[in-house]
């Protein structure tokens, strides 16, 4: 079995094969500020009292909080009364919340193993952690909170191949990156992908989940890491105790791609699709100007990704036009930049540094574009519009590419400061 | 379930923040996003009159990117019975099934031009090009699907099976 029919025999409680389509309890759901009060909204329309399960069910408002205007103060005031009015304990207010995606497997709310259902795209993040993690709609969390269930068909899987590790500069991102480059943004539609290999030990659990944050990207249902000594470790040191869990040596895999991450260049990838990508150093050719810098968000807001952009920026200035605006991505990732000293770092740099949210990622606030201004974004999406007016442009990069490139003013090696 | 309507054109990969974009998502109310619906890979679709009933052909990965389910919301709420599609991305896929706005998966989608008649016939597995006098067989949702839709949506559907 691969791992994607593991985790769904598991909780299953028979062997399941892909194309079926099951009704499953969920170990957690998730939903934010966008998604949460239209579930709550059909939830009540259709009859709904109580939520069957309140303390499987996590609530982040991030994505327009600091709540940017009254409606996203009313949509969040609305979650806030429905988490205490049912019980749900795990609502998370500014001052204690991060980005759902940071925040969940920092607190050990998800776990290797489980099934966690989101609405929200990237809650196949939780992948790196060897659980079945998938984005779903907001109809589906009103229908787990109506019955505790949710229907899922059973994804075929895509073996991503992984040997060697990173060179200097060269990061998670840049993998997951190419990697959606060779698939295409729909080269994973409905498919499971499934990292393993030897070259899996060499990445971070940070690293781990920007990559399976990404799977998405390319259409993915989930992006799959095993459970090997990292990912014990990590749990550890948050109280839980998983096994290990590789596929079978018999899985069978609907494609197999192999990549060596030590020939890996860092990777940009250019508006208007994630798939977009070139190697930085034919970017770096192309001198392209940029207006801002974001560093941050569910795939690059965790501390590596911090003190990778903390290490180009020390002793450096952001370049005169340029603004670069650095999101931790939860509150402790932002007391631990602190204590680092990575946040003095980015001030002296000319940064500014925000509190934990979507904001820009989506165009949402705390840096929207104008009508064609360029950036350079840590970020998951370079849609038409993504940051902003439908003019502006954004091209995604690790944390290493991004400083590097609100330094020079244009997109820029790293390796070449 | 008979469908027709004017066909209204649209590319490979349109997504969700085309589609409905996240300036307007501080709202849930359908009808507030309905205006804006295809506001960025169209401006000022959702405002159209003649778009009550009309049928969005599209071409690959149609609804990819973010899970709002505002985005087939706005669209079934600006009065647009039917999408065409040469593929759906996953997570619009399952939210359109979920919220009973009926899409066809048609790899002829290309075939269609703005302006022509569609009719869609989801029973029988049939899409028409009437202006063009052309038909083509679709393939049936699996059945699990199929009684979602028949049912009115998810929420109708775990009404009328799951609870108890």
């Amino acid at each position: 079995m691969t791992l994607a029919e593991k985790l769904l025999s598991k909780k299953a409680g028979r062997p399941v094969k892909p194309g079926e389509f099951l009704l499953l309890e969920p170990d957690v759901v998730l939903a934010n500020d966008i998604t949460a009060p239209l579930a709550i909204k059909e939830f009540r329309e259709h009859g709904g009292k109580r939520v069957k399960y309140p303390e499987r069910v996590v609530l982040v408002p991030d994505h327009f909080t600091p709540n940017k205007d009254i409606k996203s103060a009313s949509q969040v005031k609305l979650m806030r009364e429905f988490a205490k009015e049912q019980g749900i304990e795990k609502f998370f207010e500014i001052g204690r919340m991060g980005i759902e995606h940071v925040l969940l497997p920092e607190e050990g709310l998800v776990k290797s193993g489980d099934l966690v259902v989101g609405a929200d795209s990237h809650t196949c993040t939780y992948g790196a952690l060897g659980a079945f993690a998938t984005g779903v709609g907001s109809t589906d969390i009103a229908g787990f909170f109506l019955t505790g269930k949710v229907w899922l068909r059973v994804p075929e899987s895509i073996k991503v191949h992984l040997t060697g590790s990173f060179k200097e500069m060269v990061t998670a991102k840049d993998l997951i990156l190419k990697l959606i480059s060779i698939l295409g943004v729909d080269g994973a539609n409905y498919k499971a992908l499934e990292f393993l290999g030897p070259g899996v030990a060499n990445i971070s659990m940070d690293g781990r989940f920007t990559v399976s944050n990404m799977a998405i990207e390319a259409g993915g249902k989930a992006g799959i890491f095993p459970v090997d000594e990292n990912t014990i470790q990590y749990e550890r040191e948050r109280g839980i105790e998983v096994e290990p869990m590789f596929p079978d040596e018999s899985a069978t895999y609907v494609r197999e791609i192999s990549i060596d991450l030590s020939t890996l260049e860092p990777q940009v990838a250019y508006p208007f699709l994630p798939s977009n990508v070139k190697d930085v150093t034919e970017a770096e050719k192309e001198r392209i100007r940029i207006d801002q810098v974001v560093i941050g968000s569910c795939t690059n807001g965790r501390i590596e990704d911090l003190r990778l952009a903390a290490e180009i920026l020390k002793g450096r200035t952001v370049a005169p036009h340029v603004r670069c605006i650095v999101i931790p991505g939860s509150q402790r990732v932002l007391k631990q930049a602190i204590k680092e000293g990575l946040v003095d770092v980015f001030l002296e740099a000319n940064c500014v540094v925000s509190t934990p949210t979507c904001g820009p990622c989506l165009g949402g606030h705390m840096g929207v574009l104008a009508e064609g201004e360029v950036a350079v974004s840590t970020t998951n999406r370079n849609f038409v519009g993504r940051m902003g007016h439908p003019s502006s442009k954004v091209f995604l990069a690790s944390p290493a590419v991004a400083a590097a490139s609100a330094v020079k003013g244009y997109i820029a090696d790293p390796r070449r400061l | 379930m008979k469908i027709r309507g004017k066909v209204f054109v649209f590319g490979d990969n349109v997504n969700t923040d085309e589609i409905i974009p996240a300036r307007y998502l501080n709202t849930s109310d359908p009808q507030e996003l309905a205006k804006y619906c295809m506001e960025d890979a169209r401006p000022g679709f959702g405002r159209r009159d003649d778009i009550k009933g009309a049928i969005i052909v599209a071409g690959e990965n149609f609804g990819c990117g973010s899970s709002r389910e505002h985005a087939p919301v706005a669209i079934k709420a600006a009065g647009i019975s039917c999408v065409i599609a040469k593929s759906f991305a996953r997570i619009f896929f399952r939210n359109a099934i979920n919220i009973g706005l009926p899409i066809v998966e048609l790899k002829e989608a290309g075939e269609f031009e703005e302006g022509d008649v569609a009719e869609v016939d989801l029973e029988n597995g049939i899409v028409r090009n009437v202006t063009k006098n052309r038909e083509y067989r679709i393939q049936p949702y699996p059945d699990f699907l199929m009684e979602i839709m028949r049912t009115g949506g998810w929420l109708e559907y775990c009404l009328k099976t799951l609870k108890e």
